[in-house]
């Protein structure tokens, strides 16, 4: 099993100093979290891709090259890559490219994006989302698979004898997630072909995540990609940690209570009752985390928010280093318990699974992260 | 015994405890379930106290999802046979904590729903913002709203013509008999479930049969 960090990037107002990072200590901030994640021995890193402010990842090739570029071991993935705005044709080369100089480390995860005033600015119309989604993962799924591409449809220009390049390295097209919070179509979507489902699993109740993923299990199997519990399933999780449980809340209250997505809202006891959101100790991350396998079955990929709210990059750091040293090595262990053999892992590049160490999963021994320096 | 069964729930967004509207809905109500079983059908009433979910409205527009008691509420009401919404007129409309709940309740969940619509006031001046207002909002919600709106001022409460005589009383009668027999003519109101019988992908990506 997979853990990592996934981070939406956005640039908030620390609402205990009233400091607000620049664009510039945003970005450098993203890159100093995904290469810790690597440092406490995490899986992946992934980013999301927003093109208005507050955030800044626009631009989640160049930022996941460069990292790739500092780190060794690390998958880099996206969370989420706009396959509504994004012209298909680009992310084909774009994920290729980064394929080749990350020797193989990348996957990426599909998403609509919500924000209405996006699509025009890039030529679309929210309102037609879901059939966007459909055509061009269509069309991108068929330009990493075949050479010579002919294609016609709605909603870009036709293409005739075009060839995406790079071609996919060694031949294999980046692995693909779709994440989705509650359209079944999405779920629909990644069962037809046989990709991975992501959910989010933050700023929501956990009937949406269970009724999503049961949904892509069970059209998995329908279109005969294999049983429905060797479906390929990621969730996300919400977490902020002290050694002791009051510390974490005390701590993070105050960015709780401003937070952009459910700031003056519910009390942080209430939100952490309805949705997977977890501030304590260490032992409850690990106990809240196990149970969402009782939620979704056994799956593939856990991805911690952990920097979102304004919270200092000091703090994030911290957070990511008890992930490692505390967290995922329990998880890790825990996990592999009572995992059936034929539940697989998350899909590797090739080369990506030659390079591994041995299975995290089947020798929980091996698992406590070693800490290894950063390239300078 | 099912089949003769129909759900009317009433939403109140009455702020007093006891509030007029909740008075007045109690009598539609009534009147409903009276035609309902002249009619041979067996009504099952569930009041919905918006003021009860009045906090976890605010919340569910910040956070995007609804506290489960709300969820229970929003639930009741996309499934009900038949639907009495009262709220009292404030600033020429229905209150904002009325128009809070509509406001979460999904595009087509009411496609169809027999609705009542009742207001009230303190005086009758105001009494046409059950046409100007109400009636449009649920045309959006695309319900289908019977004739008969029940207005009530303080002053129908008593007096020549009040609630026990006259005017009101009639119009609670005929309002409660155009909804039960909009209940009786609609099948039992079976809400869709998303997640069951999903649209093959073959389908979807022919777009016969995606969201506008």
């Amino acid at each position: 099993m997979q853990f990592g960090i996934f981070t939406v990037g956005d640039v908030t107002t620390d609402p205990t100093t009233g400091l607000t990072p620049t664009d510039a200590e945003r970005v450098q901030a993203m890159v100093t979290i995904a290469l810790k994640a690597e440092e406490v021995g995490l899986d992946v890193f992934a980013t999301g891709e927003h093109h208005n402010p507050p955030f800044v990842p626009s631009s989640p090739t160049t930022m996941l090259g460069y990292i790739a570029a500092k780190t060794e071991r690390l998958v880099l993935s996206t969370a989420t890559t706009l396959i509504t705005t994004n012209d298909p044709v680009k992310i084909a080369e774009d994920y290729a490219m980064l394929q080749h100089l990350a020797d193989g480390r990348v996957d990426l995860m599909m998403g609509r994006g919500n924000m209405g005033p996006v699509y025009p600015w890039f030529g679309q119309d929210l309102r037609n989302g879901i059939p966007l989604a459909y055509e061009h993962y269509a069309l991108l799924h068929r330009l990493w698979r075949e050479d010579v591409v002919d294609w016609q449809g709605q909603f870009r220009t036709a293409l005739t004898g075009f060839t995406s390049t790079p071609r996919p390295l060694d031949g294999v097209p980046p692995f693909v997630w779709h994440g989705s919070i509650r359209s079944p179509e999405i779920a629909e979507q990644a069962a037809y072909y046989g990709d991975g489902f992501f959910h989010n699993n933050i700023f929501w109740p956990k009937e949406h995540v269970q009724r999503m993923v049961g949904l892509y299990r069970e059209r998995f199997e329908h279109y005969g990609h294999g049983p429905a519990d060797q479906a390929i399933v990621g969730l996300g999780g919400h977490v902020f940690m002290r050694a002791d449980s009051q510390a974490a809340v005390r701590e993070f209250r105050p960015y709780f209570n401003e937070a952009p997505v459910y700031g003056g809202g519910p009390s942080l006891e209430d939100y952490m009752a309805q949705t997977p959101l977890t501030v304590g100790s260490p032992q409850q991350v690990i106990d809240r985390t196990l149970a969402f396998r009782d939620l979704v079955g056994d799956y593939q990929r856990q991805l911690f928010l952990v920097d979102h709210a304004g919270l200092p990059l000091p703090v994030v750091l911290e957070q990511i280093e008890m992930l490692g040293e505390l967290v995922v090595p329990v998880l890790r262990r825990e996990f592999a318990i009572g995992r059936p053999a034929h539940i697989p892992d998350a899909p590797l590049h090739p080369r990506v699974k030659a390079a591994a160490r041995p299975t995290d999963d089947t020798s929980p021994t091996s698992t406590t992260a070693t800490a290894e320096p950063v390239p300078a | 015994m099912t089949e003769a069964k129909r759900s009317l729930v009433v939403v109140s967004a009455g702020l007093g405890q006891p509030s007029s509207t909740r008075l007045l809905t109690d009598r539609l109500a009534a009147a409903t379930e009276r035609h309902l079983l002249e009619a041979g059908l067996e009504p099952a009433t569930e009041v919905v106290e918006l003021r009860e979910h009045a906090q976890d409205l605010m919340n569910h527009l910040l956070t995007g999802f609804p506290s489960p008691s709300l969820q229970a509420a929003i639930d009741a009401v996309l499934s009900a046979d038949g639907l009495i919404a009262a709220t009292p007129i404030f600033s020429a409309s229905y209150s904002s904590l009325f128009k809070m709940f509509f406001d979460v309740i999904e595009r087509d969940g009411l496609a169809g729903t027999p609705v009542l619509v009742a207001a009230t006031g303190g005086t009758a001046r105001h009494s046409l913002a059950l046409d100007h207002a109400m009636r449009p909002l649920f045309a959006y919600l695309n319900a289908s709203v019977v004739p008969t709106g029940v207005y009530a001022a303080s002053e129908d409460w008593g007096g020549p013509g009040g609630a026990t005589e006259g005017r009101l009383v009639t119009r609670i009668d005929r309002a409660g008999r155009e909804l039960a027999l909009a209940m009786t003519l609609r099948e039992p109101h079976a809400r869709p479930d998303p997640y069951a019988n999903p649209v093959p992908f073959e389908q979807l990506l022919r777009g016969t049969s995606t969201p506008e």
